[in-house]
């Protein structure tokens, strides 16, 4: 890991105004992606992931009710790094889709229903790339059949109301690549296909992250999908980064209680039979983001916590070894 | 696709079934019943106007004089006006072109003005000018068609001098320009309504489609707003508004009438009004029963027309 | 649930006395009805003029000019005495008008959800069907057939505005009496119309209320267009629509004659429509988090 970053985030906070007062949906994330690498961003709904990913293509709905601080660095595709957040509108519509694009979680409805899904690619080739009309189509039929979709010039024309679930998703990333990114985000592209289709679809973006050397940020909430594709993980939890680590050391031994509860509920096909009873899920909810507990946000629904400590103020988010950052003030008691 | 269309046709036929037994009904209410036209204006004894209720079968059960009743509107046979003689459906034949072309020049002016206007205030939701729109909008369907029509008469008639206070065209004219004269202002009167209609609908459409995740798709794309609004979210937005054309219809033709009395435009809602008031009922009913049928056929057309550009109804 | 429910029943009508009473349009509509309805009923009491009393020398006068504060008509008649005694008709036709419209969409529209089957669909056939005449071709057709008078015009504008509210109560109870409490009801030996009337009509109420309110509107515009068409109300009876059936003569020369009632009209009409779309957005619960 010597290449130098592509998405360098710094400080990265969102806050909403809402009628019921203000909420930090993000606060202070830091993490950078070096070329070729997958960062997975973990945690329930609610914990912020989504709003990072929109932040970092600046898709949030503008005006006085969002408020985006910190900084976001785009390598550029003639290799400058990019300020996101405070580069002009125009410029950042011709970085984004371009050096850097997104593959949403809904490919139900994250494709316009009345278009040809052809026309739908193109645009973005076209409006990035330059092409003319008849070379935009040929690169189209040449991502559709990189994506793995059967007979792509019969395709140009389909719906995607003609497409199954996994198609589409093709669909979606073969737009997603159809400028050669250096930054890929994935917003949970599996979560709405069956389980088959969700591993041919990963499969697929292992083996185009190969061939491009694109970054990839895998915004998910399963972990058994993080074992297979991510290099890094980043958990986050009520808008905070809890813990952060290689995919290896944090599946061994994962520091963050929070982190211990997320793997001890993923099913384990080398315990299968062996553990009675149900999955231990982590008791409690989402915090509300309009109430966020006092000190550790966890500590409610920490099966560790301790008065007085763990209420009283909120942990740094503190080094734990090489590359390791875990935010808890009990994490070097807690783990053997 | 095509299993969709025979069933809204089947719906339609149906429907137009239930409609021609209303309009039967009505005719049996009017005094006199069918009858009527024998006896207004003629000095028929009571025996020959019984005489001719048994030539015409109207001592038969109602079923069956409904049937044949049925039968010859069917044939085209829609009786005859008591004022001229002339057939009833070619009586309405000459006044429709009068009215159609006010209804389609006020429809295309709505169509133009109010979709702009929803568009825009869906974009700038709650702005002042998305505000301006909803409460005018709703100003504009509380005003009663005439009095605008009477006020734009005062203000651009009498006042200004700008243009003619009614008709269709000066007599011995004839030229483009005095027709086009002649039509702006009951096509801007009928128009107001209509244009409040569209732009309400316009608006929720639109409103529907922004907030849709394939508009943040587009916009991830790097398209520039311009791009996103017009190739994605108004191009969808528009879609259901063909629908719009068959629902507005009963508005339009009840607006179309009173415009037409108010600029004495020589329409088929000018001929129903002097039609009742010759009691010409075999008129009335007829245009009754047509504009019935227009709303019917109208919305028919729309629904499958919207059928057949929605390309997400293609298997239904 | 017992417990509970008096608890919760104030805070819920509270926040919709609260939607409500942020919505301003809303509340000028209100406030605005209100005012007309009292100014119809009472005002007439308090002027020097009676709406009848004709006074060949003043003759067109002008609003604004003398005692006669919005001028007189052709015949010298108070401009503003007419205006508060044509609206009393002209809020009376409406209300009338309303009511009855409501009750037969409710009966029609509670039956046809209820029974459903042949029944309910052979009825709302029928009322897709009337809503296929333009209700105002529809009135006058009516009107010409039938002595044209305050009770016979208030029944035809009621025949031509109850099929919106017979769909609505349609849709509703035939969705509610799907869910459990009407099945439970059922099981304990409830007679149909206990059902129809206790439990199924009581939810059907928010939408209910809001058609009732758009059709007051509805009918007060119906009724103006028939009068000034010369088939409604018949003079010497004032009423917002039948004051404006001469003014188009006198154009010209006295414009206030076609104006005045025609702002009445659009002043109690677009009040009307005001209402109703806030109680839309106030009793809609899915505005809560608003």
């Amino acid at each position: 890991m010597t290449a130098a970053p592509v998405l360098q985030v710094e400080d990265l906070s969102v806050r909403f105004r809402t009628r019921g007062g203000e909420i930090a949906a993000v606060s202070g994330v830091s993490f950078a992606v070096r070329p070729g690498e997958t960062l997975a961003v973990v945690g329930e709904s609610g914990s912020g992931k989504s709003v990072t990913s929109l932040a970092l293509m600046r898709l949030l709905p503008p005006g006085a009710a969002v408020t985006v601080t910190g900084r976001v660095g785009l390598r550029g595709k003639d290799g400058r790094m990019l300020d996101v957040l405070t580069l002009p509108e125009p410029e950042m519509r011709g970085v984004r889709g371009d050096a850097i694009a997104m593959v949403f979680q809904e490919p139900m409805t994250s494709l316009n229903p009345v278009k040809p899904v052809g026309e739908q690619i193109a645009e973005a080739i076209r409006l990035h790339r330059g092409l003319d009309r008849r070379a935009a189509t040929e690169e189209v039929v040449r991502l559709l059949d990189l994506v793995g979709i059967p007979a792509p010039r019969q395709r140009l024309a389909s719906y995607p109301h003609h497409l199954s679930g996994g198609m589409r998703q093709r669909v979606m990333i073969a737009m997603a690549l159809s400028c050669e990114p250096a930054v890929l985000i994935a917003d949970e592209p599996t979560t709405a296909l069956d389980v088959t289709i969700q591993a041919q679809i990963l499969d697929l973006l292992r083996r185009l992250q190969e061939r491009t050397g694109m970054a990839v940020v895998f915004i998910t909430h399963n972990l058994g999908v993080v074992a297979e594709i991510a290099d890094r993980v980043m958990v986050m939890y009520g808008g905070r980064v809890v813990e952060q680590a290689d995919v290896r050391p944090l599946f061994a031994r994962p520091l963050m209680p929070y982190t211990v509860g997320l793997l001890r509920s993923v099913p384990r096909l080398d315990l299968a039979g062996r553990r009675a009873g149900p999955l231990p899920a982590i008791p409690g909810n989402v915090p509300d983001p309009l109430h966020m507990p006092e000190g550790c946000g966890f500590h409610p629904r920490c099966g560790d916590h301790v008065a007085g400590l763990c209420d009283a103020r909120l942990p740094e988010l503190e080094s734990a070894g090489e590359a390791r950052l875990v935010r808890c003030v009990r994490w070097r008691e807690l783990t053997p | 696709m095509i299993s969709y269309l025979v069933r809204r046709l089947g719906q339609a036929v149906l429907l137009l079934l239930i409609v021609s037994m209303v309009g039967f009904a009505i005719l049996y209410l009017a005094p006199g019943g069918p009858l009527s036209q024998f006896a207004a204006g003629t000095d028929m004894s009571q025996e020959d106007l019984d005489r001719i209720a048994e030539q015409l079968g109207l001592n038969r059960p109602l079923p069956v004089q409904y049937a044949e009743w049925l039968l010859r509107m069917l044939t085209g046979d829609w009786g005859r006006s008591y004022r001229d003689g002339e057939p009833v459906l070619y009586v309405i034949g000459s006044h429709l072109g009068a009215t159609l072309q006010l209804m389609l020049t006020a429809t295309l002016l709505a169509i133009m003005i109010g979709c702009w206007i929803g568009i825009l205030g869906a974009i700038r939701r709650y702005s002042i000018f998305d505000t301006l729109a909803t409460v005018g909008a709703m100003v504009a369907l509380s005003i009663p068609t005439f009095w605008f029509g009477l006020v734009a008469i005062y203000v651009f008639s009498v006042e200004l001098e700008w243009l003619p206070s009614g008709n269709r065209e000066t007599v011995g004219d004839g030229s483009l320009l005095d027709l086009l004269r002649h039509l702006i202002l009951p096509a801007s009167v009928l128009a107001l309504v209509e244009t409040a209609i569209w732009s309400r609908f316009m608006r929720s459409s639109m409103l529907d489609v922004v907030n849709q995740d394939y508009i943040r798709t587009a916009r991830a794309k790097g398209l520039p707003e311009w791009q996103v609004l017009a190739g994605h979210a108004m191009r969808n937005a528009a879609l259901p508004m063909i629908t719009v054309v068959g629902l507005q219809l009963p508005t339009l033709l009840g607006g179309a009438l009173v415009t037409e009395t108010v600029f004495t435009w020589p329409g088929m809602g000018r001929l129903f009004l002097d039609s009742i008031s010759y009691r010409d009922y075999p008129v009335v009913m007829g245009i009754l029963m047509f504009s019935a049928t227009m709303v019917l056929v109208g919305s028919l057309l729309a629904d499958m027309l919207y059928a057949v550009a929605d390309p997400r109804i293609r298997l239904g | 649930m017992s417990a509970a429910a008096p608890a919760a029943a104030p805070t819920a009508g509270l926040r919709v006395l609260e939607r409500f009473r942020r919505h301003r349009l809303a509340m000028f509509g209100a406030v605005t009805i209100a005012t007309l309805t009292l100014a119809c009923f009472l005002g007439p009491f308090l002027l020097p003029f009676d709406d009848t009393y004709i006074d060949i020398m003043q003759r067109f006068a002008a609003p604004f000019g003398g005692a006669h504060i919005l001028g007189t008509d052709e015949l010298g008649r108070d401009m503003l005495a007419r205006i508060l005694m044509g609206g009393r008709v002209s809020l009376l036709v409406g209300f009338v008008a309303m009511a009855i419209g409501m009750a037969v969409g409710i009966l029609v529209g509670a039956v046809a959800g209820y029974y459903g089957g042949l029944v309910g669909t052979a009825l709302m056939r029928f009322v897709d069907a009337v809503l296929c005449f333009p209700a105002i071709f529809l009135l006058l057709a009516l009107a010409a057939l039938v002595e044209p008078g305050l009770t016979s015009i208030t029944l035809l504008i009621a025949a031509t505005a109850w099929m919106d509210v017979a769909r609505i109560v349609e849709g509703q109870i035939r969705s509610l009496r799907e869910r459990d409490f009407a099945v439970a009801a059922e099981v304990l030996g409830a007679t149909d119309r206990y059902i129809i009337l206790r439990e199924l009509v009581p939810n059907a109420v928010a939408p209910i209320v809001v058609a009732a309110t758009l059709n007051v509107a509805r009918a007060i515009l119906l009724e103006s267009y028939v009068s000034f068409l010369g088939y409604g109300i018949q003079p010497p009876v004032p009423s917002w629509g039948n004051m404006l059936n001469n003014a188009q003569i006198y154009l010209t020369s006295a414009p206030w004659l076609a104006i005045l009632p025609g702002i009445a009209i659009t002043l109690a009409v677009t009040s009307f429509n005001f209402l109703g779309d806030g109680l839309r957005d106030a009793l809609d619960p899915r505005m809560d988090g608003r």
